[in-house]
């Protein structure tokens, strides 16, 4: 390793009927790496595989395979093969033909080919399958068969689809072993491509998770688990607590009407951040004498440990913990500085707030939108600033909404769901107690009677248009 | 029992439409006018052996034309979006939502010796230019007869090929680009032998009714290039009517259909072994 990457993306961008599927994606993959592109679906990661396999060509940017530029080299004349979502065997041919295809087509000598494919349907555990038809064939015995085909070419890098998707729980983490193993024994790339964060942490030594086409965070399994970049991939990748706080000053933080010594510094006094502690950090006794006290809400157990729900005024905890409590009880909860970790919030201030101009009297219009208020007392033209609170947005069905909106994230705080949709050019900040599809379009309505606005002097209005 | 119940009108249309008119044919082709037995019909109907040979021979062209005209329309059709599959499979058959007869005199006027081809080439000077003098002779030729025969019969090369050919997932060409073919063998080694069945279905539907059609050779192909069809339709409606050779013509055409049928339908299931 440390030579160069076997695949490198330079500012890669896709797009897909106008929509934008990737941003401007940068990443190196080191050569024999297991690197998994880990993301909720609609994030981009299945067409950044298509990408690399040559299945697709990005609008803009380089890529680049062992250090040479291959946008315009076909998939039949790259050095990588794909194993497909949902297999992609040849119906009208046997075990032994499908995984010989590419060494047919290769023409090499027949018993040259021979040898290659026993020796792979050896791997895969599929010796004696050779006349079997593909489709009378088990789910996983063909996902097996999908994997001998394409190896057996003895590709460079192998790109994986979901490839264990169809299959049910006990197979699925039977297979994530054996891919391991295999890519460990043959020595050579593996893209993984999953939803599946315990997929992802299980196999790779890389992990890139992925959110609306932006890459998040890269890094080891560990990394991504222990230090989140920010409240997305904490709440992605395992269970979380996530937070609104304030970062007082260096090494401070304030949540909770508390403030708590942490172990990060660099962020601007007072700026608003996200506070990420994860479950298995927290200790939770039945006395009152924690950092943080509460009311035990419910109790679940996990096999390996409890899960309990902790009221602490409003805001609901979850903890981990080998002990059970019994609900009502009364608990204090406590942590290390070390276990808080502090993120830059996804959304860097924790209300919305846009420009909007008087249009008439009494009437305010902001990024297409227009409301009326009472005594409002400002003069047609003048440009005001508006805070619109993430309370007043609230989530309806599409008839009666005042806009679409595309949902960009969803993370659980606690209390209430933080969203934040992109509508009008720009990012809006919601708070709702429901779960909806994140890379989806939602409605949305404005409670259009607690915005606040505040006038903009001359000077600020200067400051805007620049 | 129910369900049994249920095919009895289907069994008695079968019967009295098919099964009796075939004992018909069966019974006028071995008899002899008397009603006495004899196989002397089918040496008569040996002289119409050219006749034959030209029916089989005009059919196979023209659906090897429509198949290689129909096979990557038809693949075309399957790779687009919902919407546009749906209707350009609409505009393949908005043909024949005309009358068949009105179609063929169509393509007599196009192709007559004053029709509108020779007419507009002449306009645009195309014979002055290559120095041709008379006119094209285009109607009453076997040409003639195998355009009309693939225009009204490409439509049921396209159709089969194309239901067969959206089942094949685009996942599979995919994969075999990802395994090395170049586009001829992604051709060669899958799309071909998936769409076996469809190209089966599809020469069956064109050249089972283009070796028995008597229409399109009467209005294009003129007296002299007349099909086995032709002659069917005149020894039972013709002025001098003659049912035994008549009944022995149809079996004949009967059985050389049968033995294509088998032996396509014997390919296919190799394939699909």
């Amino acid at each position: 390793m440390g030579e160069t990457p076997i695949i490198r993306l330079e500012d890669v961008v896709f797009e897909y009927d106008g929509d934008r599927v990737l941003d401007n994606i940068n990443l190196s993959i080191k050569d024999k790496e297991f690197v998994t592109l880990l993301g909720p679906s609609g994030c981009g990661k299945t067409t950044m595989l298509r990408i690399i396999g040559g299945f697709m060509n990005a609008k803009s940017g380089n890529v680049y395979f062992d250090g040479k530029e291959c946008s315009n080299i076909p998939p039949n004349k790259r050095n990588i093969n794909t194993v497909f979502q949902r297999y992609a065997l040849f119906p009208h041919l046997n075990v032994f033909d499908n995984v010989a295809f590419g060494l047919k087509i290769k023409m090499l000598p027949a018993d040259e080919i021979k040898k290659r494919v026993s020796k792979m349907l050896e791997m895969v555990n599929l010796k004696g399958f050779e006349k079997r038809r593909v489709n009378h064939l088990s789910g996983g015995q063909q996902q097996r068969v999908a994997i001998a085909r394409a190896l057996v070419n003895y590709p460079r890098v192998l790109l994986l689809d979901e490839p264990l998707g169809a299959l049910d729980l006990k197979l699925r983490k039977e297979m994530q072993l054996e891919l391991k193993e295999i890519q460990k024994n043959l020595n050579i790339t593996f893209i993984y491509v999953t939803h599946d964060q315990e997929e992802a942490l299980t196999m790779s030594d890389t992990v890139v998770v992925m959110k609306d086409g932006v890459i998040q965070q890269v890094g080891t399994p560990q990394d991504i688990y222990n230090e989140p970049q920010n409240a997305f991939v904490a709440d992605f990748i395992g269970e979380s607590n996530i937070i609104d706080a304030v970062m007082v000053k260096d090494f401070l933080v304030r949540f909770q009407g508390h403030d708590f010594v942490c172990v990060d510094k660099g962020f601007a006094p007072m700026q608003p951040v996200d506070v990420v502690i994860r479950p298995e950090d927290i200790k939770i006794s039945p006395s009152i004498k924690g950092m943080i006290d509460g009311v035990v809400e419910s109790v679940v157990f996990k096999g390996v440990h409890y899960e309990i729900s902790v009221n602490c005024g409003g805001f609901t905890y979850i903890v981990h913990s080998t002990m059970s409590q019994e609900v009502g009880n009364a608990v204090g909860l406590s942590f290390d500085p070390c276990d808080i970790h502090i993120m830059t919030r996804l959304f860097p201030d924790d209300k919305t707030v846009v420009e909007g101009e008087v249009v008439g009297e009494n009437t305010i219009e902001f990024c297409g939108f227009s409301f009326e208020r009472e005594n409002l007392n400002l003069s047609e033209g003048e440009r005001v600033l508006l805070t619109i609170y993430p309370e007043d947005i609230s989530v309806v069905s599409e008839d009666i909404a005042d806009s679409k909106a595309y949902l960009e994230s969803l993370v659980y705080k606690g209390r209430h769901n933080e969203l934040i949709v992109w509508m009008a050019e720009r990012q809006w900040l919601i708070h709702s107690q429901l779960d909806e599809q994140v890379a989806t379009d939602i409605g949305i309505k404005f409670n259009f009677d607690n915005i606040k606005i505040t006038p903009l002097t001359a000077k600020e209005v200067a400051e805007v248009e620049e | 029992m129910k369900n049994k119940a249920l095919a009895i009108p289907h069994i008695v249309w079968s019967i009295v439409f098919i099964v009796v008119p075939l004992c018909f044919v069966l019974y006028f082709a071995f008899t002899a006018d008397d009603g006495s037995f004899t196989l002397s019909w089918f040496l008569e109907a040996g002289r119409f052996a050219g006749v034959f040979a030209r029916s089989l021979k005009l059919a196979l062209i023209a659906t090897v034309i429509c198949l290689v005209v129909g096979y990557p329309m038809a693949y075309i059709i399957s790779r687009t979006s919902w919407i546009t599959q749906k209707t350009l499979i609409m505009l393949i058959m908005l043909p024949m939502w005309m009358n068949f007869l009105l179609r063929t005199y169509a393509w007599m006027t196009l192709l007559e010796k004053n029709g509108i081809i020779n007419n507009i080439l002449e306009a645009l000077g195309i014979f002055n230019l290559l120095g041709i003098t008379e006119p094209l002779k285009m109607i009453n030729t076997e040409g003639a007869i195998i355009i009309g025969m693939v225009y009204n019969f490409l439509p049921f090369m396209i159709i089969p090929l194309y239901n067969i050919m959206v089942k094949i997932d685009n996942s599979l060409i995919e994969a075999s680009r990802d395994l090395g073919c170049n586009g001829f063998n992604v051709f060669r080694r899958v799309l071909l032998p998936l769409s076996v069945p469809g190209i089966i279905n599809g020469i069956t539907m064109v050249f089972v009714p283009a070796a028995s059609t008597f229409v399109i050779s009467q209005k294009l192909g003129g007296a002299k290039n007349m099909l086995i069809g032709d002659l069917i339709d005149i020894y039972f409606m013709g002025g001098e009517p003659n049912f035994h050779i008549g009944s022995v013509l149809s079996l004949i055409l009967m059985l050389i259909i049968l033995i294509c049928m088998a032996f396509m339908k014997q390919s296919d299931e190799e394939v699909m072994l």
